[in-house]
């Protein structure tokens, strides 16, 4: 395990109530992190049938501005920000040449020529130089690092809305997913966004970071007779996992491309270009030669990141993210797999410490919320 | 007999010694390290061990750790029970046995812990 001495970990301005809550630290994307406070299985069915409150502070943010903005980004990312309003928020990935994630982001549109990225916590500094510098040729645009200057919270779990509802005049009934609005939460001047990473209604809400402690408070005691807790970021990943969400670092990095993540979805084809796009392109026309799947156990054996995927005791793939789930109680992975292995149903075997487990190929995602 | 007669391994197994025979389980700082027990690999009877010598697997939501023999011997009992709930280990790890030896040399406990020197580990 890779080991930071804790003197030269970053601290969210939540750091003192973890502890004051008995929380478990960990090192993570390096930031000294709380991975669980009560347990994992516990945090994750709060957030299933109550409500959870997560400190993710540790994310960063990059502001894009400038009359040339928009320009700018749709070059350096590959969704489509012309088809963002403002208020609005998509997924988006910052693309290397080949196609690949130099990042996962949410992109914000602040305003029109305005855009704020939240990106991943170990990522920043990366981010940051790759931004700044692909942004440059555009002339009258600007990359910010404002990252200290926001504490970010997220309410997540089917009574989320209600609980925030009571301390805030937005009105949270017409804020729909994946857009954002300003306001007050708990007298603390806010953006609050219908977005999260647990496939789970929600909100995450951004405020200067010396108002952090007192909105962490006021949600805890608001949420209370509700039955939220605080959750740590071990619960955080099972409940992506649950969703399908990929992990920047596990699930997609600089050498797997979008379409390799089965993530189409966040290209913008109608673009002309964007840096990645004629590899993308000439991939999606010669088809994919590895894809990321969904696998459920079907021997009693839970698959972990790196283990082989294996076919007629031949590799195949490896896994890049695996755990026995909380709510679904069942052993999941997700896997890139060779393309002519991915169709549903596709019987496989995993390669657990030297015997093999059977598993199967199963639609994604895992866990899909009702619809109220 | 109780934790306070037990035996201990710096891998953080727990051994009751008694009548040539040991049960085998981990200790409490162990399942608080390793948070929700969720899966348990324990070997069939009539497997033997050497001291040291890795017996299963535990996997919490987290993590995945091996259990290290703490004396060499035969298993003669194993709890499926426990393989049933793991998250019985979470529960109360010094009543979770995982597995009985037959000791091949029950003198042999040095470099076992006693309850003292094992508190001190985890100190």
């Amino acid at each position: 395990m890779e080991q930071t001495a804790v003197s030269e970990l970053k601290r969210t301005p939540l750091h003192a109530r973890h502890l004051a809550h008995g929380a478990r630290m960990v090192p993570f994307g390096g930031w000294e992190m709380p991975v669980e406070y009560t347990g994992i299985v516990d945090e994750h069915l709060a957030v299933r049938t109550r409500a959870g409150l997560f400190d993710v502070s540790h994310m960063g943010q990059i502001e894009i501005a400038g009359d040339r903005a928009l320009d700018a980004v749709q070059q350096i990312w590959s969704n489509d920000a012309s088809r963002l309003k403002i208020g609005q928020a998509q997924y988006s990935a910052l693309t290397t040449p080949t196609g690949c994630f130099v990042d996962d982001l949410l992109v914000y549109r602040m305003g029109p020529a305005h855009f704020l990225c939240v990106v991943n916590a170990g990522n920043i500094e990366k981010d940051y130089a790759w931004i700044a510098e692909q942004v440059t040729p555009f002339g009258d645009v600007a990359a910010i690092n404002s990252s200290a200057r926001y504490a970010l919270l997220a309410i997540q779990g089917p009574q989320a809305q209600p609980i925030l509802q009571s301390l805030t005049g937005i009105d949270l009934s017409t804020l729909r997913y994946y857009w954002f609005a300003h306001g007050e939460v708990a007298g603390i001047r806010a953006m609050v966004s219908r977005t999260g990473y647990t496939g789970e209604d929600g909100f995450e809400i951004f405020v200067p970071p010396q108002a952090a402690d007192r909105l962490w408070s006021a949600i805890l005691e608001a949420g209370h007779p509700s039955g939220l807790v605080p959750v740590g970021l071990g619960a955080r990943d099972t409940l992506r996992l649950e969703a399908a969400m990929r992990l920047y670092g596990n699930d997609i990095d600089e050498t797997t491309t979008i379409l390799e993540a089965d993530l189409e979805w966040i290209i913008g084809w109608q673009k002309p270009a964007f840096t990645g796009r004629e590899a993308l392109a000439a991939q999606k026309a010669r088809g994919v030669g590895r894809k990321l799947v969904g696998l459920e156990m079907l021997d009693r054996a839970i698959a972990r990141h790196g283990y082989d995927v294996m076919d007629g005791g031949e590799p195949v793939g490896v896994v890049t993210s695996g755990t026995q789930t909380p709510f679904l109680k069942k052993a999941i992975a997700l896997a890139y797999v060779r393309a002519d292995r991915t169709p549903v149903g596709t019987l496989l075997d995993i390669g657990v410490r030297g015997r093999l487990a059977r598993a199967q190929v199963v639609p994604l995602p895992f866990y899909k919320r009702s619809k109220r | 007999m109780d934790p306070n007669d037990y035996r201990y391994t710096k891998d953080h197994e727990w051994i009751a010694i008694e009548d040539g025979r040991g049960r085998v389980g981990i200790t409490d700082y162990a399942q608080k390290q390793l948070g929700d027990v969720v899966y348990l690999e324990l070997p069939a009877i009539g497997k033997t061990f050497e001291k040291g010598q890795v017996f299963g697997t535990i996997e919490s939501v987290k993590a995945v750790s091996e259990l290290y023999c703490p004396m060499s011997g035969e298993v003669i009992e194993v709890n499926t029970a426990l393989v049933e709930r793991p998250e019985q280990v979470n529960a109360d790890a010094f009543k979770s046995w995982m597995i009985v030896l037959r000791l091949s040399n029950p003198a042999d406990t040095n470099r076992l812990l006693t309850v003292e020197e094992y508190s001190q580990l985890i100190k």
